[in-house]
């Protein structure tokens, strides 16, 4: 019993750890705890069911347009709602993000309703030895793998990632170097939201949804973040797979409702004990 | 600084010159109550009859989790308001009319809202009447209110037993309790497979599922049956894989439990993926809704409890055989009336929108007054059988106001000869629509 159920809980952590990805990335860069991280990553699931029941697309290619209107999403909120507050005290862009999180959970209620909806793709499942796996999860996880690959490339070994990383380290530095930190504070922002996009999206595949949806997500990856290090996209996946298997194992010995307090009890002990996280802080 | 205090003087002297010079106004109300399509009131075509305007006061969850159930519920309770006064209202033996009209505010599905907008109903809307808001918690908070400022509050959409054993004296329910709503399932398990003893009991920790489940557990306890797994999980559960495994362990043969709509499918869902071999799948709520056939194949073959629905057959003959009243109109003529106001099937929830509105209407009927206490008595004395079922209710002081008199049907998701999913009445056997699909495939 043990096996499958942590087995479980490895896969959903890689969904996890890129939605909790998004959160660090845009902590690290700017600074800015994203209170509209849960919706953006329900306005992800809705991407993919609304695009699947219009046409048809497979899930998997829905991706890349959610990818897309994740990323434009993100640089509109951040010179719409952040870069004005982006140097005022910390309390000025929670409320920003806050209200974004307001305006689409209001929107998406109108237009959409809280109904529950629900993606009808299956793959069928595959069974080894004593573990059933659903292949969409499998896929979800090997999703969330190549995006982990694909973000730490772009990071290294392309001009616009070193020169986010670059307003990350320094940003009067990087702006007296020709960096126009401004468009690289909104790209940075971009891709947190088109992570956050992407993993909605994952997760529409294989857990029916409603607008509010994000929510849960949203403070799971507020949890990794401090597991993996603020600002340090690896150590939030490492984190993702840790919560994940966190949630995989502990039902399997006690009461789910036991799953919060583990859980929370880990995050007071990181914080107390190493505060930058297992990896530190860095991007 | 000189200029802006001078402007502000100028602005402040206009204001209050234009203020005398203007009508009174009236004192600023906020939030603006919501007025539901109702009649206005008419003149009464002779002298002697007097028309009277009741004021219904309820909270609808526009926005938050309940959005979509109490939407409904609302909708069948608006259809059956408006139908009242577009038919000249309810006519009393002295000549009295009366009419209703809805005051409706937004509670947010939350709790302390609607504490706090049930109080504004009952003391400055003045309502003569009260209709929960959805949900058995909010019910539970606005049933207080009710009771503290002595209002008669019929309640729909809120099946918790608890709050009707709190010593109230104007709380009504429509629903079913949840101490009675798997029992049936427990039942059709028995006619189904004599032979099957385990079950295993995976439910929401939610005070509905709770009671629920204890409640059918005992039940099933008594006839016989191996309890082999009870655990609850979190409303925000996703992923059921830990339970998955428990049931496979445990060896039950037979699964009940569930709460709301998204966990329920979910666990469906998870159910069929990971190939658990258990015979008999029933969960709450979740089954009954259209949407439930999004699942495709993993919806095969579960059977769910609903408080109405559109297949249930309740008819005159029915009630004249049962010896009690029927009341109102055919489930059929509720169905085309529902579709026509809003285009789309009514649920459960709307009906019970609906039933909790028709028996306001028979209590003010049969007390023939508008005197709250002669039409809580009226109440009291019911039993009727409407398109929604039987209607009774407890009238002792433990449990004053429960629902006796209604029972569940059973659905279950099967296929059709073209292949798709249609959902057949399988229990009670009496309004059965098809034989139950065995061993859940």
């Amino acid at each position: 019993m043990l096996v499958p159920s942590l087995v479980d809980g490895l896969l959903l952590g890689f969904v996890y750890g890129i939605a909790a990805m998004g959160l660090s990335l845009i902590w690290g860069v700017m600074n800015v705890i994203n209170l509209s991280h849960g919706p953006i990553i329900a306005l992800g699931m809705f991407g993919v069911y609304l695009v699947f029941n219009a046409i048809g697309l497979n899930p998997y290619l829905t991706l890349v347009l959610v990818a897309v209107m994740g990323l434009l999403l993100g640089i509109l909120i951040y010179w719409v709602a952040v870069h004005r507050v982006i140097n005022a005290p910390h309390l000025s862009t929670l409320l920003a993000t806050f209200s974004v999180n307001m305006i689409i959970v209001g929107i998406g209620t109108a237009v959409f309703t809280t109904s529950p909806r629900n993606v009808d793709f299956t793959l069928g499942s595959i069974t080894l030895g004593p573990i059933t796996l659903p292949w969409t999860r499998i896929l979800a996880a090997l999703a969330a793998g190549v995006v982990t690959v694909l973000l730490y490339l772009f990071l290294y070994r392309t001009p616009p990632g070193k020169a986010i990383r670059a307003v990350t380290d320094n940003r009067a530095a990087a702006e007296l170097m020709g960096i126009p930190t401004n468009w690289m504070l909104a790209l940075s922002f971009g891709l947190g939201t088109m992570l956050a996009a992407i993993s909605g999206g994952l997760i529409a595949t294989f857990f029916p949804f409603t607008i509010l949806a994000g929510g849960s997500y949203e403070l799971k990856s507020f949890v990794i973040c401090v597991l993996g290090g603020l600002g340090n996209p690896l150590g939030a996946l490492i984190g993702g797979l840790l919560l994940g298997a966190l949630e995989g194992i502990i039902p399997a010995f006690m009461e789910t409702s036991w799953v919060p307090v583990l859980e929370f009890i880990l995050f007071v002990l990181i914080l107390l004990v190493r505060p930058q996280g297992l990896l530190g802080s860095k991007t | 600084m000189k200029r802006i205090v001078h402007w502000l003087l100028i602005f402040a002297l206009l204001a209050a010159f234009l203020a005398a010079c203007g009508p009174t106004p009236e004192p600023t109300k906020a939030p603006e109550p919501t007025k539901a399509a109702a009649e206005e009131p008419t003149k009464a075509p002779e002298p002697e009859a007097k028309e009277v305007t009741m004021v219904i006061g309820y909270t609808t969850s526009q926005t938050g989790k309940y959005n979509v159930s109490s939407t409904r519920q609302v909708n069948g309770l608006t259809l059956w308001m408006n139908e009242v006064n577009d038919a000249g209202g309810i006519k009393l033996s002295d000549g009295t009319v009366i009419k209703f009209k809805a005051v409706t505010y937004d509670d947010e599905s939350n709790k302390d809202r609607v504490q706090e907008l049930y109080t504004r109903l009952a003391t400055e809307d003045n309502a003569d009447f009260l209709i929960s808001p959805y949900s058995s918690g909010l019910t539970a908070a606005a049933a207080l209110i009710a009771e503290q400022y002595g209002k008669i509050m019929i309640t729909t959409g809120a099946a918790s037993d608890a709050t009707y054993k709190e010593g109230y004296t104007l709380i009504f329910q429509v629903y079913t309790p949840a101490s009675r709503y798997l029992t049936g399932a427990v039942d059709l398990l028995a006619q189904l497979d004599p032979d099957l003893k385990k079950v295993a009991f995976v439910y929401e920790n939610t005070k509905f599922a709770t009671s629920v489940v204890e409640a059918a557990k005992a039940y099933a306890e008594e006839q016989g049956y191996d309890i082999v797994l009870f655990e609850g999980y979190d409303a925000e559960t996703t992923d059921f894989g830990p339970f998955i495994e428990k049931i496979k362990q445990s060896g039950a043969e037979a699964v009940l439990g569930g709460g709301h709509f998204q966990d329920g499918s979910t666990f469906a869902r998870q159910v069929h993926e990971k190939g658990v071999e258990i015979k008999f799948f029933t969960l709450l709520v979740a089954p009954p809704e259209p949407d439930f056939a999004d699942l495709g194949e993993a919806a095969v073959g579960v059977i769910g409890p609903s408080q109405w629905e559109p297949l249930a057959h309740f008819t005159p003959e029915a009630a004249k055989e049962a010896g009690v009243e029927w009341f109102g109109k055919s489930g059929d003529e509720f169905v085309e009336a529902y579709k026509a106001a809003y285009n789309e099937e009514p649920s459960y929830h709307s009906m019970g929108g609906y039933a909790a509105g028709q028996v306001l209407q028979k209590a003010i009927m049969d007390a023939d007054s508008t005197d709250p206490e002669a039409i809580k008595a009226a109440m009291d004395a019911m039993d009727i059988l409407t398109a929604y079922g039987r209607i009774k209710f407890e009238t002792s002081p433990e449990a004053h106001g429960l629902q006796i008199g209604h029972s569940m049907v059973y659905i279950q998701w099967q296929k059709d000869d073209a292949g798709n999913l249609v959902k057949q009445v399988v229990w009670p056997p009496e309004g059965k629509t098809a034989e139950p699909l065995y061993p859940k495939p």
